[in-house]
């Protein structure tokens, strides 16, 4: 017993000695005391130099004293001294100010990117995250949750956790943790629906880094829920015609009065579906009968648009599947290929104009699409016309041509059965 | 007296018209079981009659420069009374041109008419089949699509890579150091203008000497002719043979015009310089096998830039085959096999990398 209290006596003061000889001897080689001490830690003080070297801030030259202060030319504890300024791990509490020391000075940025906002921590204190830390919930997000630590990249980069692609996947760590958010009273399937969302789709599957992902609607550092009345801000932000159409639609005032969010009513929040002309049909995505009862004048009118989205979609198919048989046969369509993005266009257009929810503004879009997509389905048959054409002056040809070619045939027999007497075959 | 002959009369009476095709009255042509492969000359020179007539058509609405160039096509192509049919018959005609020159270079290697006296007729012809490619490679720019741009850019990226003179025959080719508008201007150029001129006093040069030498009799035939002089048959030229030239001319009319009808000439999509190169650029057909080889020739060969090794190769070959009948007298027996052997090995690996270049990614 006596032995063992010995040994652990040897080891309480014989590690911290190999630990400051280890640190001594690296120092002395002209290294980082911080690193060469902290890369030989385990977690979670382990920081390694290889690590801190993908840190963007480290990449601009920056220092862990720059952070944390103290004086890392010194060797030892030293090195970690009040007398140094060594401010050392901030608590979870004190993050935010921590990075907004540097962060919020618009001087000192400058000097590293200009172009990068400093106004974060003043947005991060008016988010849910910032108003509940200040309350003393430390479970909440503070920077580093989403930015990481030690091994921090820019947003821009691919890899890091806070570029686009990699947002929703940050936020459900702790939004889709059903454990951990528990004592919020908020759901936690935002990113399953979120993943199944044409939003989603756009962003992974099309690498459009312009979709929407969470930050997008809640705002980054100043994130919190869009409000009832803000929803539609929200959306119009890329889908401008669209709530131009709405403000112009009488839904606008019911929907206001009645207290309903906007865009969402119909679409859905985060598993946002591509629309489709079947939410205006009798369809399983009819959206309309939500409110609306069968019969009425509203679901008249809509069955109506439905009908002239119905007939310009068709035309357009029919017209570009002439166009493509004419294409194959080797004819030059490309004019009328090239117009049929204008009744496409036309198309698209009717079904934002959809959003006024007025007959007669859809279908001036319709009437659009229709007038050059007809003119289209002409070029086509008339290409399988000229096919047609062109193919009896083939046949027509080629019987000539035989014909000649028996002509040809029977006068080399004649001249060569009856030579003259200066012609024929000759040995 | 009738009008034609009183017309034959007054020419008779100035040029002495009986002494002008008293040649061609007695020319005549051998008989034997090879003289089908005969026809591939008189084809080969139609299809050149039609690339002329039809070219001629073309330059009436065609618009040389980079803004215009696809437009003018587009616009020959749906909107000229039969400009389709004519456009079509050029490119097909083209390509059926240089496949019966290939055909006829490969029977006249197979049967040895290369043969003393008609040295010079082989490399007149060997200097036509280049310069038919040489059309080829220009007109194939003139419509400004984007497969043709790149194929152009790439072509003469190559030209680029000939040692010494190569920066310079790339900047020459190009008007610059890019494929631009002044690249089409100049290859247009070329087509319409230094290409058919050359190749116009050549082709006369060329039947001047088929006229002079007459026709080459395959060597196992001429021995057996020699042996029983009473096997040997002629046919006269005018008009037997050129009746039967103008059947096989016939037939090529209607393979043209079938083609033309079936499968009219892609037009393509217009170029855009700054666009990125699609993938599956490739050169026509009668370069594939040029542009396979090198693609697959390892970036250094030794301490040489692979593409420089290949380049040099088919200069050489290329300069070797020229001189191919000044090589027949110097080998017998087992050297003359040795050549019959190159022209097969040819062939064949023509073929084979043609079609590996259309199946290869």
């Amino acid at each position: 017993m006596a032995t063992w209290r010995n040994k652990r006596r040897v080891l309480a003061l014989g590690a911290p000695l190999l630990l400051l000889l280890t640190c001594r001897a690296a120092w002395a080689q002209g290294q980082s005391s911080c690193l060469d001490c902290h890369g030989s830690l385990d977690p979670p003080l382990q920081v390694t130099a290889e690590q801190f070297a993908k840190d963007i801030h480290a990449q601009k030259g920056l220092t862990c004293a720059d952070c944390h202060g103290g004086d890392p030319a010194k060797a030892d504890m030293d090195a970690m001294s009040k007398k140094a300024g060594f401010r050392g791990k901030p608590d979870r509490k004190q993050i935010p100010e921590f990075c907004g020391r540097c962060h919020s000075d618009a001087a000192f940025m400058r000097r590293y990117n200009p172009s990068l906002r400093t106004d974060q921590l003043a947005q991060y204190k008016t988010s849910v995250h910032g108003q509940r830390l200040a309350h003393g919930d430390t479970k909440v997000a503070v920077c580093i949750d989403c930015h990481g630590v030690h091994g921090l990249r820019p947003a821009s980069d691919t890899r890091s956790k806070v570029n686009p692609l990699n947002i929703a996947q940050t936020c459900s760590r702790c939004h889709s943790d059903a454990e951990y958010m528990k004592a919020y009273g908020i759901p936690t399937d935002q990113f399953s629906k979120y993943s199944a969302s044409v939003h989603h789709d756009a962003m992974t599957d099309r690498g459009d880094l312009s979709a929407p992902t969470c930050t997008t609607c809640h705002g980054n550092h100043g994130a919190a829920p869009p409000g009832v009345g803000s929803v539609k801000n929200v959306c119009s932000t890329c889908h401008v015609f669209q709530s131009q159409m709405f403000d112009k639609s009488t839904h606008k005032a019911a929907f206001d009065k009645a207290g309903l969010p906007g865009c969402v009513v119909c679409h859905s929040n985060h598993g946002v579906k591509h629309p489709s002309d079947g939410m205006l049909s009798t369809g399983p995505q009819f959206v309309c009968s939500r409110c609306h009862q069968p019969g009425d004048r509203c679901d008249r009118a809509t069955a109506a648009i439905f009908g002239d989205l119905t007939r310009l979609d068709g035309a357009i198919k029919n017209a570009d599947g002439v166009l493509s048989v004419a294409e194959s046969s080797g004819m030059e369509v490309s004019e009328a290929r090239l117009a049929q993005d204008q009744a496409r266009d036309s198309l698209t257009k009717a079904r934002v104009t959809i959003h006024s929810f007025r007959k007669e503004l859809v279908d001036q879009d319709v009437q659009a699409g229709l007038t050059v997509a007809a003119k289209d389905l002409q070029a086509g048959n008339e290409a399988l016309r000229e096919r047609n054409y062109r193919r009896v002056g083939l046949g027509i040809s080629v019987i000539a041509i035989l014909i000649v070619l028996l002509g040809l045939r029977a006068y080399i027999r004649i001249i060569e059965q009856n030579p003259p007497t200066s012609a024929g075959t000759a040995s | 007296m009738s009008l034609v002959a009183r017309a034959r009369d007054w020419f008779d009476e100035r040029f002495h018209w009986a002494e002008l095709v008293a040649p061609l009255e007695k020319k005549t042509v051998p008989v034997h079981k090879l003289s089908p492969w005969y026809f591939l000359g008189g084809i080969t020179l139609f299809l050149f009659g039609i690339q002329v007539c039809t070219g001629i058509l073309l330059l009436l609405y065609y618009r040389p420069g980079a803004n215009e160039a696809f437009e003018s096509v587009q616009y020959i192509m749906t909107r000229v009374q039969f400009g389709w049919l004519v456009r079509s018959i050029h490119s097909w005609a083209a390509n059926l041109m240089i496949l019966t020159a290939f055909a006829h270079m490969f029977s006249v290697v197979f049967l040895r008419a290369y043969r003393k006296p008609r040295e010079l007729t082989w490399v007149s012809g060997m200097v036509l089949l280049f310069l038919a490619m040489g059309f080829g490679f220009s007109g194939y720019l003139l419509p400004w699509n984007t497969l043709a741009f790149f194929a152009t850019k790439v072509g003469t990226e190559i030209t680029g890579q000939v040692p010494v003179v190569g920066h310079s025959l790339m900047v020459f080719l190009r008007g610059g150091e890019d494929v631009t508008g002044a690249t089409l201007t100049r290859f247009f150029g070329f087509h319409v203008a230094v290409l058919p001129g050359i190749t116009t006093l050549l082709v006369l040069v060329h039947l001047a000497l088929v006229q002079y030498f007459g026709m080459s009799v395959p060597p196992g035939v001429e021995e057996r002719w020699k042996a029983s002089p009473g096997e040997s048959r002629q046919m006269k030229f005018f008009p037997n043979f050129f009746l039967r030239e103008l059947m096989a001319w016939y037939i090529a009319l209607g393979v043209l015009g079938a083609l033309a009808a079936i499968l009219p000439w892609d037009l393509g999509v217009k170029a855009d310089p700054f666009a990125p190169a699609p993938a599956g650029i490739r050169p026509e057909w009668y370069f594939m096998f040029m542009f396979q080889t090198l693609k697959m020739i390892p970036a250094k060969v030794w301490f040489v830039d692979g593409e420089v090794v290949g380049i040099l190769v088919f200069g050489a070959a290329a300069v070797i085959w020229l001189l191919l009948p000044f090589f027949d007298p110097l080998s017998r027996g087992r050297g003359r096999r040795f050549i019959l052997g190159a022209g097969i090995f040819a062939l064949a690996y023509m073929l084979a990398m043609t079609v590996y270049g259309y199946l290869a990614k």
